[in-house]
């Protein structure tokens, strides 16, 4: 979540689910709360039981618009220009939280004077080189300072590593703070150049009437929700943000999630109870794999994977992740204690703690450029534990296509999902484009442990640690992700440690000597947790992260979990019922950092450190005790007081003032403007969708220009906007999830309760799209788009809302994505229609929102699928190339001269 | 049958003796259903745990009779969830013990047209093999350009937000020792 991270400082919710009780609003877009966090949507409606208002903006209405007082149904795609909207009505109408604004954010500091908007250049920011399609970020800084090392070349580098990270706030100026501020400010905001001017600007045309016309709302409803907001948030009362993955599956949702952020600095939101932003993710440990990360570009608690040109050894390394204010001060702690951990005797400070021994990154490595990499050929060998991706990602054909160019493909799960069978039972099987006496992929398929045959922690949404205990063994060869990984590193070690090349040393000297138990030899968990928590040169468990150390004498395996075994005991494990202590429940389990619920909550008092209401009290300064105190854990040095200024040479998080809350940025300020961290933006620009049906009411440039689309033949798109050809997708589709049934299926659809409870795969359309296009209510109709086309069953509805875009209505349908071949319920796969057009900060795809067609009746069986959809495809593309579009970024150069 | 008895085997007695006066409660169970307890009460042992589904971290109670997981039930204690659980966490239990659940390693050989048996240790082995092969074959020492690089681009790992935090941090560990950086999660999905 790097919009997050570089708004606030952490990639992670802002908040914890029972806060939202304390909510006087709670906004949920991009999410059907009510039925996919079903448990977690108590909170609102505990809220809404009190009287707060729920709103719910969403193109669907689902049983979370049922619960809320008020459903806005907009255009999916259209989030920018709803929020941007709300930006330009806070800003026009002066409801910002003057006071908070003023001291808690970036709002008053000034901006580079050769920064140009995308006002200015048609849709495009300055520093854009159509050659590269990428931004030089040199002219985003605050004035003053610069990027973090050199500009350009290196530049690039630092944007595709180090600030893909989570927490991309801390990168950047290199100098020129003083005492804890940045080198120009206009308290007065009214410089031209300091960021709330440019807000200004930025937003000026996001009318409500624009708004109406780009998202399908009328003006009405856009004002009524504008309002409801300003009058909920303030000292006296607080708003919130829920949003799940109808805000990131976009190729612009990082900046989707920015713009809420913005909103919540303006109206004082963050840190509060009842406010901030509530990230709710879809998977039991989706935060902790990214925490502790199975991802290409990071390492444990968001140190990033070196880089092949820029890093040089440990001292370079440390140079470029440390950053002169904030926790980011002490990287250098965290990166030692981390190689101490994974090298332990053999990491020592004359070989930079065995540095060298990590491998380097010099581009996009994540999992839609390895399916490119194995359609080429590239990939020999491919390991899937837990994931389903012939159903789950994007384009499912060219990701079999790509399994079946492997050599060799591991798939460790409960159940033969899609992914262990493409070989012999796929849609390419059955269409007669794979023969499985013709694919060469050599496939193990390893049943894996449940979770309740396992010991381990999982972390929610809140960034919650949980433990869950074994309750019984797995059997026969059922075995745990843990036993695998630790077997495998057992036995490839014992084949190297004779081996005399270089290149296996850091096999060799990898510190991997768990307990195991029980007569499958399985690995202590608890062992791992405590490696994950760190250990002092006496070998004593760490208390936290304030204790690590850059000499060697600490080992951490990831240092933001430090504390989670504190004192030899498994934090995470502890289950003291909510009815023995407060709503925050500081003593259920433990969560990062530093068993803190409500981050940045120095916020919820004045700069004077005093509670900004008796009604948002949370965390206040103590004059008597000299301490920070309250309900919550304080995120904030306890004893820093609200005065305090940093002295000359400060660094680290003793350059942070007392009345900066955001402690993770190198200024300790909420960014509304984001300097850098970001690739596509300083500020959240509306873009239409990859694909869509419509021009940008707002550029010439039609869609994020930075935007990842790859040019394989596998993953073809459908014209769009004017261009002729895209009258023959005309719809909007998007995907979604059902309570019953977990993402790709492989938990769900091979369990008798759930495939009961929701047999069979369906899509949704308004009753006026079924009589345009002869849909009958549980009848087929079949779904095509340049991929591929899927059948299902109709469900003809109003929850289907058609929206009125510039004076024309326009049909969306919905395409729940759970089906496969395989399971007790089988169906269409949503995602053999989704294409792989990439978000540029995160590599996410757009699957919420790109166009189809829709035709009654069953698809094309056998052969005929691919000449049904080469046939549209081949008619469409033709018509396009006729009269290709060009935008601005293809040509244009918004560098400005020097 | 003395007349005491006689006099409480009419209901309405029953139902006045035992504050039951409407004749819905324990005065309409039959000897039956009086003796009825819920199958958690069998348990040997209760371990606690957590859904595996969706982030929400719903705590859950494991009831296991004999080795066996015979319920699976929300925790009330829990501050998040309350004891609640939603479709998907209630049938935790047929997830664990599904008739489509497998329990032995599968191997299909290349240009295979079947899946064949193999043991869990050879598996192992072969996957070994495979690694450093794949690995050798694909090794970069150094970008085209000179810098070191110290990778294989041959490999690639899929799959984490299902795991627990231990399991990603032996994966991520391990794989970054061998050089393997396309090591890629849910995410981005």
């Amino acid at each position: 979540m790097p919009s997050l991270g570089t708004s606030f400082g952490r990639g992670g919710a802002t908040d914890y689910q029972q806060d939202l009780m304390n909510s006087d609003c709670v906004v949920i877009m991009g999410s059907n709360m009510a039925e996919n966090h079903p448990v977690g949507f108590q909170w609102v409606l505990e809220a809404r039981e009190r009287g707060a208002h729920v709103f719910h903006v969403d193109p669907r209405f689902t049983r979370t618009s049922a619960m809320a007082t008020k459903h806005v149904g907009i255009r999916a795609g259209s989030d920018i220009a709803f929020l941007g909207g709300l930006v330009h009505y806070i800003l026009e109408h002066d409801r910002w939280f003057h006071d908070y604004v003023l001291h808690y954010t970036n709002a008053p500091v000034i901006i580079d004077e050769r920064f140009s908007d995308t006002e200015d250049n048609d849709g495009l920011f300055s520093g854009w080189d159509p050659e590269k399609s990428r931004y030089d970020v040199t002219t985003w800084q605050y004035a003053g300072t610069q990027v973090h090392g050199a500009a350009g070349q290196r530049e690039e580098g630092f944007q595709e590593s180090a600030s893909k990270g989570e927490q991309s706030g801390h990168g950047g100026h290199g100098g020129g703070f003083s005492h804890g501020d940045p080198p120009e400010r206009d308290d007065s905001l009214e410089h031209p150049r300091c960021v709330f001017q440019i807000l200004k600007r930025h937003y000026a045309r996001y009318t409500p009437e624009l708004v109406a016309d780009a998202c399908g709302c009328s003006v009405e409803e856009f004002l009524h929700v504008a309002e409801t907001i300003c009058d909920s948030s303030g000292p006296e009362r607080t708003s919130a943000f829920v949003y799940a993955v109808g805000w990131t599956q976009h190729t612009k949702g990082v900046q989707m999630i920015r713009t809420a952020a913005i909103i919540q600095l303006l109206l004082g939101n963050m840190g509060r109870p009842g406010g901030g932003i509530m990230a709710l993710r879809g998977h039991a440990s989706i935060q902790g794999s990214t925490d502790i990360p199975t991802l290409y570009n990071i390492l444990p608690g968001y140190l990033t994977m070196p880089h092949t040109e820029h890093y040089g050894g440990l001292d370079a390394y440390i140079d470029r992740t440390t950053s002169p204010g904030g926790w980011w001060g002490n990287a250098n702690a965290y990166i030692v204690s981390l190689l101490k951990a994974w090298w332990g005797a053999a990491a020592t400070p004359e070989n930079d703690f065995c540095f060298s021994y990590l491998p380097r990154i010099d581009q996009d490595n994540s999992n839609y450029w390895t399916v490119g990499q194995m359609l080429e050929g590239n990939v020999q060998g491919y390991m899937v534990v837990g994931q389903n991706p012939a159903v789950g990602s994007a384009n499912g054909r060219a990701n079999r296509l790509g399994l079946a160019n492997l050599d060799w493909l591991v798939v460790r799960d409960l159940v033969e999902t899609e992914t262990a069978a493409f070989w012999y039972d796929s849609p390419e099987i059955e269409s007669g484009e794979l023969r499985t006496d013709e694919i060469g992929t050599e496939v193990f398929f390893m049943p894996a442990s449940s979770h309740l045959e396992k010991d381990g922690s999982f972390t929610n949404t809140q960034r919650l640690l949980q433990w869950h205990f074994k309750a019984v063994e797995p059997k026969e060869d059922c075995r745990s992700e843990l036993w695998f990984y630790y077997h495998l590193g057992k036995k490839i070690r014992e084949k190297l440690k004779e081996s005399a090349d270089p290149r296996d040393l850091p096999i060799q000297d990898l510190t991997w000597a768990y307990p195991t138990s029980g007569e499958h030899e399985e690995p202590s968990a608890e062992a791992v947790l405590a490696e994950i928590n760190g250990w002092d040169d006496k070998g004593q468990a760490l208390a936290g992260y304030k204790l690590l150390k850059p000499d060697g004498t600490t080992a951490c395996g990831c240092w933001i979990y430090c504390g989670v075994f504190a004192g030899g005991i498994n934090m995470a494990a502890r289950r003291k019922p909510h009815w023995e202590q407060n709503y925050t429940a500081l003593e259920w389990a433990w969560s990062w950092p530093a068993n803190r619920r409500l981050l940045y909550n120095r916020a919820s008092a004045d700069p004077d450190g005093n509670p900004w209401s008796e009604r948002k009290r949370l965390v206040w300064w103590d004059p008597e005790q000299k301490k920070w105190t309250g309900t919550d854990t304080p995120d904030f040095d306890e004893e820093k007081p609200p005065d305090y200024v940093p002295p000359d040479g400060a660094r680290g998080p003793d350059a942070i003032r007392g009345d900066h809350p955001f402690i993770m940025q190198a200024d300790g300020l909420g960014w509304i403007y984001a300097p850098q961290g970001l690739v596509d933006g300083p500020l959240p620009t509306h873009y239409e969708p990859h694909e869509s049906p419509f021009e940008n009411p707002l550029y010439d440039q039609r869609a994020n220009p930075r935007r990842q689309h790859g040019d394989l033949p596998e993953d073809p798109y459908n014209p769009t906007g004017d261009e002729p050809g895209s009258e023959l997708y005309p719809f909007v589709a998007t995907t979604y999830r059902l309570t019953e049934h977990h993402t790709a299926g492989g938990m769900t659809r091979f369990t008798p309760y759930l495939a009961e409870l929701q047999p069979q795969m369906f899509v949704e359309v308004h009753p006026d799209l079924a009589q345009e296009r002869g849909l009958e209510h549980g009848g087929w109709a079949t779904v095509t788009t340049a991929r591929s086309a899927i059948e299902a069953r109709v469900m003809v509805t109003d929850r289907m809302r058609p929206v009125r875009i510039n004076g024309r209505v326009h049909h969306q349908v919905g395409i729940p994505y759970h089906w496969g071949t395989r399971g007790l319920t089988t169906g269409g796969s949503g995602n053999d229609l989704t294409h792989m057009a990439l978000d540029p900060n995160v590599h996410i795809q757009e699957v919420k929102a790109f166009t189809c067609d829709i035709r009654p009746g069953r698809r094309p069986k056998g052969p005929s699928l691919p000449e049904h959809v080469a046939e549209l495809r081949d008619q469409a593309h033709t018509r396009r190339d006729q009269e290709p579009r060009v935008e601005p970024a293809e040509n244009t150069s918004t560098v400005p001269s020097q | 049958m003395g007349f005491t008895k006689l006099l409480e085997s009419w209901p309405v007695v029953r139902q006045i003796r035992e504050g039951d006066p409407l004749g819905l409660g324990k005065a309409a169970q039959s000897p039956r259903s009086r003796e009825l307890q819920p199958r958690i009460a069998q348990a040997d042992h209760v371990a606690q745990s957590i859904c595996p589904f969706c982030a929400v971290g719903c705590a859950q109670l494991a009831y296991v009779k004999d080795g066996e997981v015979i319920q699976v039930e929300g925790d009330p204690a829990s501050p998040i969830s309350r004891g609640r659980l939603c479709p998907k966490g209630a049938a935790s239990r047929n997830l664990h013990a599904g008739p489509l659940r497998e329990y032995r390693v599968k191997y299909r050989r290349p240009y295979g047209t079947h899946w064949e048996e193999l043991e869990l240790d050879q598996a192992m082995d072969m996957i070994v093999d495979r690694i450093l092969r794949s690995r050798d074959e694909t090794w970069q020492e150094e970008t085209p350009e000179g810098n070191p690089a110290r990778r294989t681009m041959g490999i690639a790992n899929l799959g984490g937000a299902t795991l627990d935090n231990e399991e990603n941090y032996l994966i991520k560990k391990l794989l970054t020792a061998l050089g393997v950086v396309q090591v890629e999660n849910q995410a981005r999905i």
